[in-house]
């Protein structure tokens, strides 16, 4: 079981949580010509790595804010959390 | 190669056991081979038995970080299906059926195929008509399928819960009477023996750590145990392919999940088929030596871990006690994880790199096991003659970028709820 530490609400179950994937990932700038490269990175291509890994969780039993997560994929220890818009 | 056949059983038998030769060799790597697999699973090993069978290229080491079988292969709820709907996958995964059915001759080595045929259960009229839809497409390829409405599976399987005052009652189901099982072990075992005995190097516990690409032409491979030159690579690593990629600077449509399985305690013949829940997921056959064999849904977030959490084993395991109630009374023998490959349509990828003499075979996702055989009789062919094979042609890595994707469940690319 993980427990993941909601910024807002304080440590909770997994079981509260949705997933929301990599949370590095960015859109590419709106109103501006995106190559097709672009679109793939952001919509297909992920480096997902064996180590730490930045992503979106959604409190969707609890508070339903987006969080993102500092996590390990081996390990699944937990580093850090912080709301969706700040940086980690 | 020795033959295994009841009177070799029984000439050293009557030797008292001590003069069988070995399955496969542990060699040590030599410097230079016509082509590496790097991966020693089911697909790995599938690979180069085709390579050295079909396209006579036996300079080949296979390269495993581990041992051989002890990844993904020996991890799965060995399911052979080919119930696809996309052309695509319809006919690559009916070709592999065309080669489980006389693997066991071919390696002469028992995988114990068993074609019990697998049922999909449908709890609305609306699965109902997509299960109809699929079932013609299948047809339509040439792969058997049956609609079976409530009354023929009950006679199938009367062991599902079929009470009318259930949240998800049973409407009827698609069913494919030539899927099955195979073991899975023996799949591995067989493959190596055979790659082994025409010459197929099986390197264990030898671990990728680089690549060597000059000009844009792959030249060998970093290792445990040292430099190995070669003129063609092929990638079978499935839920380590991201690591590998990162190595090539390349970027993949790919996560890396977990999924786990679990077996109950043996209890005696009670499930003669492989049975899928349609409300959710989850699988279940009940395997030779009597245990129920289980599966379903992914622990939902990017995982290397090889080992499971508890609240998706919950989930999982629910699903199945609504669709086999009596499942509630056994006692879990063993659970565990494997890592999948997901791509970002559910399906898998077979095909040359922008690297010369760099081929990728991944994205399984969690159906890896029933494609061994058809994804190795691809591979050979694409690394043998460096170009993709009509079969495989779909499963492309440019797809993602043209926009022809293949996405049989229509999920997109949110891997984890797949």
């Amino acid at each position: 079981m993980l427990y993941i530490f909601c910024p807002h609400c304080g440590l909770r179950s997994q079981n509260e949580f949705a997933y929301g994937g990599d949370g590095s990932v960015k859109r590419p700038t709106l109103n501006k010509e995106v190559s097709d490269k672009e679109w793939d990175n952001f919509v297909y291509n992920r480096k997902s790595p064996r180590g730490k890994h930045v992503e979106l969780w959604h409190h969707i039993s609890g508070c339903r804010q987006w969080i993102k997560v500092q996590r390990d994929t081996v390990t699944h220890e937990i580093f850090k959390t912080v709301s969706a818009d700040k940086e980690i | 190669m020795q033959k295994y056949s009841v009177f070799s059983l029984f000439k050293n038998a009557l030797k008292g056991h001590k003069d069988w030769e070995v399955a496969w060799k542990d060699p040590n790597p030599k410097e230079e081979y016509d082509v590496i697999i790097i991966g020693g699973g089911g697909h790995g090993l599938a690979t180069a038995y085709y390579l050295a069978k079909e396209h006579n290229i036996t300079n080949i080491a296979i390269v495993e970080k581990g041992w051989i079988g002890g990844g993904n292969v020996g991890r799965n709820t060995t399911i052979l299906r080919s119930n696809y709907m996309h052309d695509e996958n319809g006919l690559f995964y009916e070709k592999g059926m065309e080669l489980w059915r006389n693997m066991s001759q071919e390696l002469n080595f028992n995988v114990m195929f068993s074609p019990r045929g697998i049922i999909n259960l449908a709890h609305s009229d609306a699965q109902m008509n997509a299960y109809a839809r699929r079932g013609n497409s299948m047809k339509l390829n040439g792969i058997d399928a049956e609609l079976l409405g409530r009354e023929e599976i009950k006679k199938l399987v009367p062991i599902l819960d079929f009470s009318e005052n259930v949240r998800f009652p049973i409407f009827g189901g698609l069913m494919q009477p030539s899927g099955g099982t195979a073991r899975h072990d023996a799949v591995a075992w067989g493959y190596a023996r055979q790659a082994d005995s025409m010459g197929v190097d099986i390197i264990q516990h030898c671990e990728v750590t680089g690549f060597d690409v000059v000009n844009g032409k792959i030249k060998g491979i970093q290792t445990s145990r040292g430099n190995i030159k070669a003129k063609k690579v092929g990638l079978c690593v499935a839920g380590s392919t991201s690591v590998l990629a990162e190595m090539l600077n390349m970027t993949l449509p790919l996560e890396t999940h977990l999924l786990q399985a679990c077996v109950s305690e043996p209890i005696k013949p009670i499930l003669d088929h492989v049975v899928t829940f349609g409300a959710g997921h989850f699988y279940c056959s009940q395997s030779d030596k009597g245990e129920m064999v289980m599966g379903g849904d992914l622990d939902g977030y990017n995982s290397y871990a090889q080992r499971g959490n508890l609240p998706t084993l919950q989930h999982v395991l629910t699903e199945g006690i609504a669709m086999l109630p009596f499942l509630s009374k056994l006692k879990m023998l063993r659970t565990w994880g494997g890592i999948m490959d997901m791509s970002m349509d559910g399906s898998p990828i077979i095909d040359k790199t922008h690297i010369e003499g760099l081929y990728l075979n991944c994205g399984w996702c969690y159906g890896g096991f029933k494609a061994t055989p058809v994804s190795g009789w691809t591979f050979a062919h694409t690394i043998a003659q460096d170009r993709v094979h009509d079969l495989n042609a779909g499963f492309n890595l440019n797809r993602f970028n043209t926009g022809h994707l293949i996405d049989e469940k229509g999920l997109g690319t949110k891997t984890w709820i797949s």
